[in-house]
């Protein structure tokens, strides 16, 4: 919190200017700032689309990294993820007129039998900051729920808590249920929680286990660039 | 606060060294047939005959101090079952069961009235403010008095702000109180508060615990860190260390604590040593667990503080390389300018 630094007029900045202060802003969870700066680069003629990458989910990527590598706690990276949802909002309904891809859609629930849903509602909050769609069907879900859920939701990843051992096993139960409906594969499905790891994920055919909010929203992303991929190729 | 000294806790920790505490209740009450879901304060009322067994489990093991079954029994917990407004009840019921025990026991039993999170995010960063946050311990706090609890004991808290809302809460209900955090996140908790951190947190506060500490996180090790961290602060207040029977591990299908009875007999002596007052356990902490451990403590001599090698060695490594304390934080980003 330097006071000796000039006061900075976004509007006076040049582009790569004003992007690598909105990250700074993003950082420090400056929600007026960042919308603001979308709205300054929308004026200067910027897509919608590029604005959300390189301005906001970059910045979001550094927030990201500091948390895994325990620089950053929980409280900073929600504020910065309030104000990533902040600038968000100003862009979606921009993004569905130009019809611009979305970063992806995710249905996120505590498995039946859990009602342990903090671990979840971080990742909501987190996965929402990295502009991804998220729809939480809170706790105690049976495997019904989860897959009404993606496909009302129209989701491209399912995400599963558990926070106790006795509740964790039922991960297992619904995979297996996408399996015999044959819908497994078209779904990214993660899953997180304190007794967990990534044997256990691996074990019942999970794509990958998460061992926080952060690391979720880097699996998310790198699945579903590879989704995009397969999909172009 | 010279009220509060009057209270049953403070009297044993005038008295005594060390007082053990229980250990889980959750694992506990699996085991008596609770279903993973449902919520286990609704057994208050259901089963009372097993909400006095799981507390006799902790009294005939030689549990000094017992936590209630009320650890959801927050309206902002007991919503999820659509039960917000049985916050009170419960959480008097369940002090009420625990009068029953401590009791007949034929010793001085602390009932400690179990008091957990709300499972919210605390504003600005989420919605739960302050001034809810209060009220709904306040709510519990009320019905565990009622209830006749000794003592209101805030338990597996992340977020300071929650801990002081849990504190203005308690002093609200005139109630004195002990509280823990939970270490679970390399060192510090989910919110990142250290153990230092927790310490100037307690003394700040206008009416501090009888007593503060750790419960649950990841495993034993790590939880006596934690409590190295507290001691190193030259803190006078008595130190609460509730740690795991070990970690869950998935094998061959199946999940169990690695923490056996001995095993937990070696962390409560250590514990002591590392200047924890009140030792008891946490998730997977059963009466075999506690039964050892009370001998331990009992026939075994104080020894010196362990050093974290020393902790390593007996319990199993940590979790993480730091624990976030002292000169070893990262340094600072380096930062832009700012605007006003």
């Amino acid at each position: 919190m330097s006071d000796d630094g000039d006061d900075i007029i976004l509007s006076e900045l040049d582009d790569a200017e004003l992007v690598e202060q909105m990250m700074d802003d993003l950082y420090d969870g400056l929600k007026e700032e960042i919308e603001e700066g979308v709205n300054i680069l929308l004026g200067r003629g910027w897509a919608p689309y590029r604005i959300l990458t390189e301005a906001l989910v970059g910045g979001m990527t550094i927030v990201g990294k500091d948390f895994r590598d325990g620089i950053l706690f929980v409280p900073e990276v929600l504020l910065a993820a309030g104000a990533m949802k902040a600038g968000m909002s100003i862009l979606k309904p921009l993004l569905a007129e130009t019809g611009a891809p979305t970063i992806g859609r995710m249905v996120i629930g505590t498995v039946k039998g859990d009602i342990h849903d903090i671990g979840q509602n971080l990742v909501t909050m987190m996965m929402e900051g990295a502009g991804f769609e998220v729809k939480n069907i809170g706790i105690n879900n049976p495997v019904e729920s989860y897959i009404e859920a993606i496909h009302e939701f129209d989701a491209d990843i399912l995400g599963m808590s558990a926070l106790l051992t006795t509740t964790m096993p039922y991960m297992k139960v619904v995979i297996d249920t996408m399996k015999e409906q044959g819908i497994r594969d078209d779904f990214i499905v993660l899953v997180g929680g304190a007794p967990l790891n990534e044997e256990f994920g691996r074990a019942i055919g999970a794509d990958a286990y998460c061992r926080d909010a952060a690391v979720a929203v880097e699996t998310a992303k790198e699945f579903i660039a590879r989704k995009h991929n397969q999909a172009s190729a | 606060m010279a009220a509060q000294k009057n209270d049953l806790l403070s009297r044993l920790l005038d008295e005594r060294d060390w007082l053990m505490a229980d250990g889980a209740t959750g694992t506990n009450l699996f085991n008596m047939g609770l279903e993973s879901g449902d919520p286990p304060e609704f057994w208050n009322v259901e089963f009372p005959d097993r909400i006095r067994a799981l507390y006799r489990g902790a009294v005939d093991a030689g549990s000094d101090i017992f936590l209630t079954n009320s650890f959801g029994g927050n309206a902002s917990r007991l919503k999820l079952h659509d039960a917000a407004d049985r916050a009170r009840e419960l959480s008097r019921i369940s002090a009420e069961l625990g009068r029953d025990v401590a009791d007949a026991a034929g010793r001085p039993v602390v009932v400690a009235g179990s008091v957990g999170p709300t499972g919210e995010i605390m504003a600005p960063m989420g919605p739960l403010t302050h001034e809810i946050a209060v009220e709904m311990f306040h709510e519990q706090a009320e019905g565990l008095k009622e209830g006749g609890a000794d003592v209101l004991w805030v338990e597996t808290i992340s977020a300071p702000e929650e801990f002081r809302a849990a504190a203005e809460a308690f002093a609200l209900a005139g109630m004195p109180w002990a509280g823990t955090m939970s270490f679970d996140t390399a060192g510090r908790t989910m919110m990142g508060t250290t153990s230092e951190a927790m310490v100037s947190l307690v003394e700040d506060l206008p009416n501090p615990p009888v007593a503060f500490g750790a419960n649950c996180g990841v495993g034993a090790s790590d939880l006596l860190r934690t409590v190295l961290g507290f001691t190193a602060q030259g803190t006078e207040r008595p130190v609460i260390a509730k740690g795991n029977a070990g970690i869950p591990k998935y094998e061959d299908g199946h999940i169990h604590y690695d923490g056996t009875p001995a095993l937990m007999a070696e962390y409560a002596v250590l514990a002591r040593a590392c200047g924890a007052r009140i030792i008891g356990g946490c998730c997977g902490t059963m009466p075999d667990h506690l039964r050892a451990m009370r001998e331990a403590l009992e026939t075994r001599t104080p020894g010196p503080r362990p050093g974290l090698d020393a902790i390593a060695e007996t319990l199993g490594g940590f979790s993480s390389a730091s624990d976030g304390t002292g000169g070893d934080t990262p340094p600072e980003r380096p930062r832009r300018r700012r605007r006003k």
